[in-house]
């Protein structure tokens, strides 16, 4: 496995590749919910890519099938060169488990409220057997602890002894022991107070920066998106509809949708935004079928769902 | 029209509150003064923890059982079945005297969820009807007329098609519609919304602010808005309230606030937005975490947290300092004598920056 995923990276390719991802389930004989809809983007080392789109898009389902939460309807997930789309061989669980890692939105419900920090932190290193010794093992969590901001002494504490951001820090130690080439952070900050999400996501950004790892950075808040984000994909009821560097995104939006989600965020400027006019957006309404259009190439970057004719009509009122 | 828009509707004065708990007294509200004239939008706004939920919910005299007022009044005005204009004081109504004649009458609550908000086992029309019946004394036919108007108010397409809907059949942004038209039910002078689209969308929670706005315009509605996103209080608020560790730091138009900030808590806060123009920029973080309440405060509570802290803020507690008429700030640093420290230089950039987009 090491010799085969070295290979890929030596040849350059991207760390993670999904192409044309469904995940459809199925509700009853006669209803099936089409979730992820032929979704295809690449996430490249170190990049910070941000999923946004409104609740039921599909950009929580996208994370949990690439982690393999779901196993895909169809189309491929390439990490490091493998294919997990699939049935998984031990040899590549051993590889989703270890180099992929993912943070939740609810810090309350992702940590047993009865466990140590120590030991919650600590569980994927206990499972794959990555140290000595108990010193090294609480070295190892002690290091981690201090690299996402907490004290010596949260180790021995209980998640309820911990405020909301601090388990949210937790969360994201436990992530980094594994040290993970791609952590999946799906919605990761919602939870948190105003102030406390910036601290977060400075948190994030400084870990991405110091250890190299890839983040699919899952949001709603298109603000705290745009601050840490390489690369933005809108979603929109389980299409993919506008791809793009963060410039690309926010400040050439082509499809309606994603000038619709940017419009809607309120600007702190009261005079200016007391009377700004919203966008609003309706598919059905529009007429648009995203089933019927193809991803078309703005640029080099920035790739857009539509058919021709829509793509002609929006460029142009853009 | 001067002079109606001036009229007092909510006078808050030096309210205390504290819950006992197994850790001891946690002093939650410090004192907190507020006035609100018929008409206006108010925005609080503050950290989980600052006491906003714990203020506006004491209007309506919803306490938790471990939950005690220390001192303090809250006054409101209204007129009774007679066209009288009354003042009462709602802390010292009764549970009863306020459920019969302040609850939903005068003010109602817009809570943050609307799925819990909701009973699931009723349909829509039948929640709103609940209301108009029991407060009016209306007939079945006249109650149902009100709910479909209600539910047409607020923006529900093909309502009667609705009326018979359960909350589950429902969007999210459909749901807190319902319940807006449910709080609209009996016409109260005062609407309060506690963090009415956090569980939103933004694209929802852009047209959920736009109603409540365009219902204020038809019906002259006062509203308190409790909120921690600073953008929506730039859409809605006429006038800001700063909450801290249980005190109000600063309050003032939301021009006051967003323009002329006084306190370095507001500061910190308006600078911990995203800056949409300079997204390279570290996003600043006000260091440390709010206070325990558990123990007295004394002095300044934001002096630990704050880097412009004068040595006489961890000893007195600065009282308000009156800036204008309408924007004041809890701060010594606009004492008299105190020295002059401006706002950080990044905030003069931003604010510079958005007064020259409003020219634009």
């Amino acid at each position: 496995m090491n010799a085969q995923t070295e290979r890929a990276e030596r040849a350059g390719q991207p760390l993670l590749e999904v192409e044309g991802l469904r995940q459809h389930f199925r509700m009853s004989r006669h209803y099936t919910v089409k979730a992820v809809d032929d979704v295809s983007f690449t996430i490249h080392r170190g990049e910070i890519f941000g999923l946004v789109g409104e609740s039921g898009s599909g950009k929580s389902t996208t994370g949990r099938s690439i982690i393999r939460l779901y196993t895909p309807t169809a189309g491929r997930i390439r990490f490091c060169g493998q294919d997990v789309s699939g049935r998984l061989t031990a040899q590549q669980t051993l590889l989703l488990r270890t180099r992929m890692q993912m943070i939740f939105q609810d810090p309350i419900a992702s940590l047993n409220p009865r466990e140590k920090v120590i030991d919650i932190i600590a569980e994927g290193i206990d499972i794959h057997h990555m140290y000595e010794s108990r010193a090294q093992r609480r070295d190892m969590v002690l290091a981690m602890l201090r690299k996402v901001g907490l004290a010596p002494e949260h180790a021995d504490r209980y998640p309820h002894q911990l405020s909301g951001g601090q388990r949210q820090r937790v969360g994201i130690a436990r992530a980094l022991i594994m040290k993970p080439d791609l952590i999946i952070a799906d919605e990761a900050i919602s939870a948190l107070d105003v102030s406390i999400q910036a601290q977060v996501v400075n948190l994030l950004k400084q870990i991405q920066q110091e250890t190299g790892c890839a983040i699919l950075f899952i949001a709603h808040d298109l603000s705290m998106v745009r601050y840490i984000s390489d690369t933005i994909g809108v979603l929109h009821l389980g299409h993919l509809v506008e791809l793009g560097t963060t410039q690309d995104v926010f400040e050439h939006a082509v499809h309606p949708y994603t000038r619709a989600l940017l419009s809607a965020i309120p600007r702190p400027n009261p005079l200016l935004e007391r009377d700004r006019p919203i966008e609003s957006y309706d598919c059905r309404a529009a007429g648009v079928d995203y089933t019927k259009g193809t991803l078309h190439h703005l640029s080099d970057t920035h790739l857009l769902l539509a058919t021709d004719e829509e793509r002609d009509r929006w460029t142009r009122g853009a | 029209m001067t002079t109606q828009e001036r009229e007092t509707i909510l006078r808050i004065s030096d309210l205390s509150i504290s819950f006992n708990t197994f850790a001891g007294r946690v002093n939650a509200i410090r004192g907190v003064d507020l006035t609100l004239h018929r008409g206006e939008t108010l925005a609080i706004v503050g950290e989980s923890g600052s006491g906003k939920s714990v203020t506006v919910k004491s209007i309506l005299g919803i306490r938790s059982s471990n939950e005690r007022v220390d001192h303090g009044s809250i006054e409101f005005s209204y007129r009774d079945e007679s066209g009288q204009p009354v003042t009462r004081d709602l802390l010292k109504m009764s549970d009863k005297q306020l459920q019969r004649q302040i609850r939903g009458k005068h003010i109602a609550l817009v809570f943050q969820d609307p799925m819990t908000s909701l009973n699931p086992t009723m349909t829509i029309g039948a929640q709103i009807m609940e209301g108009v019946r029991r407060k009016k004394g209306v007939s079945r036919q006249a109650a149902r007329a009100r709910s479909l108007e209600l539910l047409e108010l607020v923006g529900i397409p093909d309502a009667a098609a609705r009326y018979g809907h359960y909350p589950h059949q429902l969007s999210g942004g459909m749901r807190q519609r319902v319940v807006i038209a449910i709080a609209l039910a009996c016409d109260p002078d005062l609407l309060i919304c506690d963090e009415p689209t956090t569980a939103l969308d933004v694209t929802v929670q852009a047209k959920i602010l736009d109603l409540i706005k365009d219902i204020q315009r038809k019906t002259g509605l006062t509203v308190i808005y409790i909120t921690h996103d600073l953008g929506v209080v730039a859409r809605v608020a006429d006038t800001v309230a700063v909450m801290y560790a249980g005190k109000l730091v600063e309050r003032g138009t939301v021009q006051d606030i967003f323009y002329r900030p006084a306190h370095p808590y507001t500061w910190g806060l308006l600078l911990s937005v995203p800056d949409m123009d300079d997204p390279q920029a570290k996003l600043y973080t006000i260091p440390g975490s709010p206070p325990n309440l558990l123990k007295p405060v004394t002095g300044d509570a934001f002096a630990p947290r704050n880097e412009y802290a004068l040595a006489i803020d961890s000893q007195r507690e600065p009282p308000m300092f009156q800036i204008t008429p309408e924007h004041a700030a809890a701060t010594w640093l606009l004492c008299p004598g105190a020295p002059d420290v401006p706002m950080p230089a990044a905030l003069q950039r931003r604010i510079e920056h958005m007064l020259k987009e409003v020219q634009a």
